[in-house]
């Protein structure tokens, strides 16, 4: 049974991005068929974190217009080959992301892949319904802090009332993942803590990724941090939220740094 | 592992986020931002339209790749033609032109 997942947030700037092709390259090394799918129509970024911008041939709107098929249009991840990414356009405005359109789109990755996880713009706009309107379930990626998780609770609140799933008298599937979380200055009582975003929330917590630099390190290179650096806390992370999204039930932790003896003696340098 | 790895992978990753944006953007400023086709895709085009002249082209077998380097980039359209003579039935044509410098817009 393949699954349409959303990563939305509302506000811009959380991690969905990252977070779309991390938790994707999670699924896919255990086993599973992923696409990416890029919302972000004149804002495509989903392709660099994803080292594939120099790939790109066609994209969705392309495939909705009838410019090429889907399978021309899908990038396979060379380091992970059950992976694959349908980029957004960078040129046509996102009026070309017609509702007939993309159901057609949505509907026929459902029969190549166990998962399809659409990467949401930031916004409310039409992108963003786009990239929910046909989703089971949804992550909601929040940062801890104040307006993050206002936009969250628009977000959650349009999931409830425009979704295909909200139309048909059904419950949406949603998932809260607290992401650049510090755990020192929430214990320091400078962060809002994982307690109280889900107490304002209210939504099941999926994951706690750690603030850390192994995640600009991961983009700077063009891959998943799952991929680039597995051992980091925010990989590890990011794993476990990916196999309980799959539906194993493993207690929520905040993985810390491993420190290798080379590491701790030299220090790592900042340039 | 760990430790070994940790000797070597430890460069910097910012050179290779510059670099990678270098490409990326000279790519996109000639493109313009506007829908309007680069060489390569240009190029595309053409031998598509070409090919379409000779034979019926099915979308469902052509292959496309892409590769954008800094020097060189690489365009490899694959189109399976069927039946092209008499007993040969799906010929496979391979058509990789494009392996050839992209002009780029000069670094300021």
């Amino acid at each position: 049974m393949s699954k349409v997942l959303v990563v939305t947030s509302g506000k811009g700037g959380v991690g969905k991005t990252t977070t779309t092709a991390a938790l994707g390259a999670a699924l896919a090394k255990n086993g599973q068929t992923v696409v990416l799918v890029d919302f972000d129509v004149g804002l495509r970024n989903l392709d660099l974190v994803m080292g594939a911008e120099r790939r790109v041939v066609f994209d969705l709107i392309n495939v909705i217009q009838g410019d090429a098929n889907l399978a021309q249009a899908l990038i396979k991840d060379k380091r992970v080959p059950s992976l694959s990414l349908l980029p957004a356009s960078q040129t046509r405005d996102k009026d070309a992301l017609t509702s007939e359109g993309v159901a057609k789109v949505i509907d026929d990755l459902r029969k190549k892949f166990d998962w399809v996880i659409c990467d949401s713009p930031a916004g409310i706009e039409r992108g963003a319904q786009m990239a929910m309107y046909h989703a089971d379930m949804a992550v909601i990626v929040t940062n801890p802090e104040v307006s993050s998780v206002r936009d969250s609770d628009r977000i959650i609140g349009m999931l409830d009332s425009t979704t295909e799933k909200a139309k048909n008298g059904e419950k949406m599937e949603k998932h809260l993942l607290l992401t650049r979380y510090d755990p020192q200055r929430a214990s320091r009582g400078d962060m809002l803590g994982t307690d109280d975003v889900l107490e304002i929330l209210s939504i099941p917590l999926l994951g706690i990724i750690p603030e850390s630099g192994d995640v600009l390190r991961a983009s700077n290179v063009g891959a998943p941090v799952t991929i680039a650096e597995p051992e980091s806390a925010a990989a590890r992370a990011y794993t476990d939220a990916a196999r309980r999204l799959a539906g194993e039930k493993l207690e929520v932790t905040i993985p810390t740094e491993r420190k290798g003896l080379f590491d701790w003696l030299f220090k790592r340098r900042v340039s | 592992m760990t430790f070994l790895s940790s000797i070597f992978k430890r460069r910097s990753s910012a050179p290779v986020a510059r670099d990678r944006l270098q490409i990326l953007l000279a790519h996109e400023r000639t493109s313009g931002g506007d829908g309007k086709d680069d060489l390569l895709a240009q190029l595309h085009r053409e031998i598509m339209e070409v090919i379409k002249r000779h034979v019926a082209v099915d979308q469902d077998k052509v292959q496309i790749k892409l590769d954008r380097g800094a020097h060189c980039s690489t365009l490899e359209i694959d189109v399976e033609v069927p039946g092209l003579t008499d007993a040969k039935p799906a010929e496979k044509l391979a058509a990789t032109p494009a392996a050839k410098a992209v002009p780029q817009s000069k670094k300021a």
